[in-house]
């Protein structure tokens, strides 16, 4: 594809460059090479250049896709972007390779007596529909579910939320964001009342400090971590990493510093006591903006199926909170963290410090916790207590890892507690769902169903007869998966999967539906800093592939719910949006209007009045602010955010005699989430080409494992078999492993618990217990 | 007819130095990291003969602490 550029010669020279970038980038993480990006290889020719986002991370960096031909061709940071100002990752510079796979999806398949048979799309959406009929005829509305994703645009959120919640009538759609960020959701609905962060990257440019909590921004978010890096260059800025692991993002820091699985809660903690002890704390900011609560304890942990938990949240006043901090001195966490008094105090200092600003930056470390709400509640005290707050420059930041599971998964609320606007309990918010929809009220169900995990046991169990995925790959991503892939196996389950290429969760699927890729249809992602980004669709998907949106609309006019949605097949994305954007309408959310959003790289929300909001509950900033006060937590009843006194409590399960090593899972820079794209991009998989198991050289010495040699990484779940890696990419601790989850033929996932924050509900992949065999 | 590409990394406090040499050598592209001390070199030579000798040119520049080739390939074309 790319030979066409111009010449074969001229090919090898970016595949040489190329390569030699992504040499640079696993040396030096967060390596950018702007020149390069911005000009790339060719601007003459008949190359048309167009905006969109990048289809990979939640930064939502601008791109510039070069398209000839019906082909795309190149691919060059976008210098308007506000969001990565011309710059790429290695990723995203190489994003449409893997679009002209071998392997591409063009043609529907349908499983029959064990083999896949290709079908026209016509009749394979007959099939989807009547299968989907045929079981809610026999076992009722919630035996069928959708599961989607964080990566599905805007349009196919909304029209699987319709579909499921406002057609159909049950609240059985999930999606894999469940896995990446909601304990970011309910850490922000608790403390807030409002979901996503306050800040924008823009802080990026005025904070004097960065605390990265559990976060390798180096490979995950690497033109952000860029961004600070090069703050880092121009003016007095530092980084802190505070982790468990040393990664490529703690060697570039100014300071490393490692705490023991889980105990980010005591530290959280002990730098609240710091901040009240040394009288840090703002107090006219507390009394005038905060409350104090308490929640129940001892929650649990979500390893058996059905497991059900309810938080009662309880008032508490200044006295109480500072009396429950007594246990949380420097000295008695530093005993339970492993981190020094003198970092503790390091890090209470940064934050109490008047002077300084700072933002906190964390994703799937905090996140993917079994107390995930609670800990993004301790680093929110954090904020509240010094009021660092909702200002350039000093906040809170949780970062998505996926391009719209903010867009999606949080605004559209593909989960199934949620509605566009607001959630399926309350009755005020299924009317005003309903009265859009046009459908009775009564027919959106008014109790959640199924969380991610939860979904797929019901599939196991036989709850969940029929189950379509879009866009996602959970026979990889699951955790515990083993037992999700022979549920799904399971002879009266009926499995759909769309998406561009062959997974395992294609493996096995009864119906397999091609989808377009990113830039083959309209679209419209929503990124980690409220930023909506649209795109136009460049180039025509190969074969029978089909936009997942028409594909859901189609299943739904064969159900009979076609009055539902009456779109036009060429211009459903835009008419879908509009009418989404009436879900949101008012200061406190409203969505900025299509033509705003195909005139420039995205648009801010809150949108009003022609002005997107950079700071929200800032007077100064946000136009939502009402009560005539500097600033108003407008999610709360009576404008007042809430620090939480939330306790240490140990993880699901934790090293022993028999399972000796912590294991902790994640990603590497040169691939994106299961791989299932990355793989394709041959620069991308010669730099990572499988899977690995870090270990730390202490441990390595004394089981005599050397460098590469294959080991078993063995838990109570499960086995897998990777090459040992030693002083190489990270460095654990000792007593604990890392690895990475890209690689399907290495599947960590067999391994990994299916335990999760009882809040939220999202498992924690960052600490099992394993032992590790020679092979 | 080699195409290679290389890692460059300076001595310390010689990066535009040595990025500004590398530009003086024809039968080279440069392209320098915005952020980091490093540059990647992209060779372009007609035969072997001329890509040893762009080789030695590179490797006597004083400001160069370590040429790191990264890939190669053969063309005719």
């Amino acid at each position: 594809m790319i030979k066409k550029i111009s010449s074969r010669r001229e090919f090898l020279k970016k595949m040489a460059a190329a390569s030699a970038m992504t040499a640079a980038a696993t040396l030096f993480p967060g390596i950018i090479f702007a020149e390069e990006q911005i000009q790339n290889i060719k601007t003459s020719g008949d190359i048309k250049w167009t905006k969109a986002p990048c289809r990979f991370c939640g930064v939502g960096c601008g791109v510039l896709i070069g398209t000839e031909n019906n082909k795309a061709v190149a691919v060059k940071g976008d210098p308007n972007s506000s969001v990565n100002k011309g710059l790429c990752c290695v990723k995203g510079y190489h994003q449409t390779i893997c679009m002209y796979a071998k392997d591409r999806l063009t043609k529907p398949l349908v499983k029959k007596n064990g083999q896949y048979v290709e079908t026209s799309m016509e009749e394979a959406l007959d099939l989807v529909a009547s299968k989907m009929k045929e079981t809610i005829e026999k076992h009722g509305k919630d035996s069928v579910a959708m599961y989607t994703s964080g990566q599905s645009t805007i349009p196919e959120g909304y029209v699987a939320s319709k579909f499921m919640k406002g057609a159909i009538g049950t609240n059985n759609l999930d999606c894999n964001a469940r896995l990446c960020m909601a304990s970011a959701v309910t850490g922000f609905l608790t403390t807030f009342g409002a979901d996503e962060p306050m800040g924008c990257y823009e802080d990026i440019e005025h904070a004097d400090v960065f605390v990265t909590w559990g976060n390798n921004m180096a490979e995950m978010h690497p033109v952000l971590f860029s961004r600070m890096l090069d703050q880092r260059l121009k003016r007095d800025v530092k980084i802190i990493d505070f982790a468990t692991r040393t990664t490529r993002s703690s060697m570039a820091s100014d300071r490393s510093i490692l705490f023991n699985p889980q105990t980010d809660l005591a530290v959280a903690n002990a730098i609240a006591y710091e901040i009240i002890n040394n009288g840090w704390m703002n107090k006219s900011f507390v009394n005038e903006h905060c409350n104090f609560n308490k929640g129940l304890t001892n929650i649990g942990y979500g390893t058996e199926d059905k497991f059900s938990f309810t938080d009662k949240p309880e008032k508490i006043d200044l006295e109480a909170y500072k009396e429950f901090l007594k246990d949380y001195t420097p000295e008695k966490v530093s005993e339970l963290s492993g981190v020094s008094v003198k970092d503790i105090k390091f890090l209470a200092n940064i934050y109490g410090d008047p002077n300084k600003k700072v933002v906190s930056y964390w994703c799937m470390g905090m996140n993917q916790h079994t107390r995930g709400t609670w800990i993004n509640n301790l680093v929110y005290n954090i904020h509240l207590l010094t009021g660092k707050i909702s200002q350039p420059g000093n906040g809170p930041f949780s970062l998505t890892g996926q391009p719209s599971a903010c867009g999606t998964a949080r605004e559209v609320g593909t989960f199934t507690h949620k509605l566009p606007h607001g959630v399926v309990m309350n009755e005020k918010h299924r009317e005003h769902a309903a009265k859009i929809w046009k459908v009775p009220v009564e027919r959106i169900p008014s109790k959640p169903t199924y969380h991610a995990t939860e979904m797929f046991r019901a599939l196991d169990r036989g709850d969940i007869k029929f189950i379509w995925t879009q866009v996602t790959n959970p026979m990889v991503s699951l955790p515990k998966v083993g037992r999700y892939t022979q549920g799904a196996k399971k002879e009266d389950r009926f499995i759909v999967v769309s998406d561009v290429f062959p997974t395992p969760t294609s493996d096995v699927a009864d119906v397999i539906l091609p989808a377009a890729w990113h830039i083959e249809k309209n679209g419209i992602y929503g990124n980690s800093e409220r930023r909506t980004q649209h795109w136009h669709k460049m180039v025509e998907p190969p074969g029978e592939a089909l936009a997942d949106a028409w594909q859901t609309i189609e299943v739904a006019k064969r159900m009979g719910y076609g009055d539902l949605f009456p779109y036009n097949k060429e211009t459903h994305e835009d008419e879908i949006y509009n009418e989404y954007r009436l879900h949101h309408e008012g200061k406190k959310h409203n969505m900025a209007p299509l033509e705003v959003l195909k005139s420039q790289s995205g648009a801010l929300w809150p949108y009003v009045d022609g002005k997107e909001t950079k700071w929200r509950y800032n007077a100064k900033y946000d136009p939502a602010c009402d009560n005539g006060k500097d600033f108003h937590f407008y999610g709360k009843k009576d404008g007042k955010a809430i620090i939480w006194q939330r306790p240490y409590e140990a993880p699901a399960e934790s090293p022993d005699n028999e399972y000796p090593f912590w294991l902790n899972t994640g990603r590497v820079i040169e691939h994106w989430h299961t791989g299932s794209m990355t793989r394709r991009i041959p620069v991308l998989h010669q730099a990572m080409p499988h899977a690995y198991v870090e270990l730390h050289p202490d441990d390595a010495k004394k089981m005599s494992i050397s460098n590469g040699q294959k080991v078993k990484v063995i838990s109570r779940r499960g086995t897998t078999v990777l090459p040992a890696s030693i002083n190489e990419r990270g460095l654990p601790t000792k007593g604990q492993v890392f690895v990475p989850f890209f690689d399907e033929n290495m599947m960590i996932n067999e391994v990994t618990l299916d335990a999760f924050c009882p809040i939220s509900k999202e498992p924690d992949y960052k600490k099992c217990a394993v032992k590790i065999e020679k092979v | 007819m080699p195409i290679k590409s290389y890692l460059a990394h300076p001595h310390d406090g010689k990066y535009e130095a040595l990025v500004s040499e590398l530009s003086n050598i024809s039968g080279c592209d440069i392209i320098p990291s915005e952020n980091e001390e490093i540059a990647i070199i992209v060779s372009d030579t007609k035969d072997d003969f001329e890509d040893q000798n762009l080789q030695i040119k590179i490797n006597s520049i004083k400001s160069l602490k370590m040429l790191s080739l990264v890939s190669g390939f053969e063309t005719n074309q």
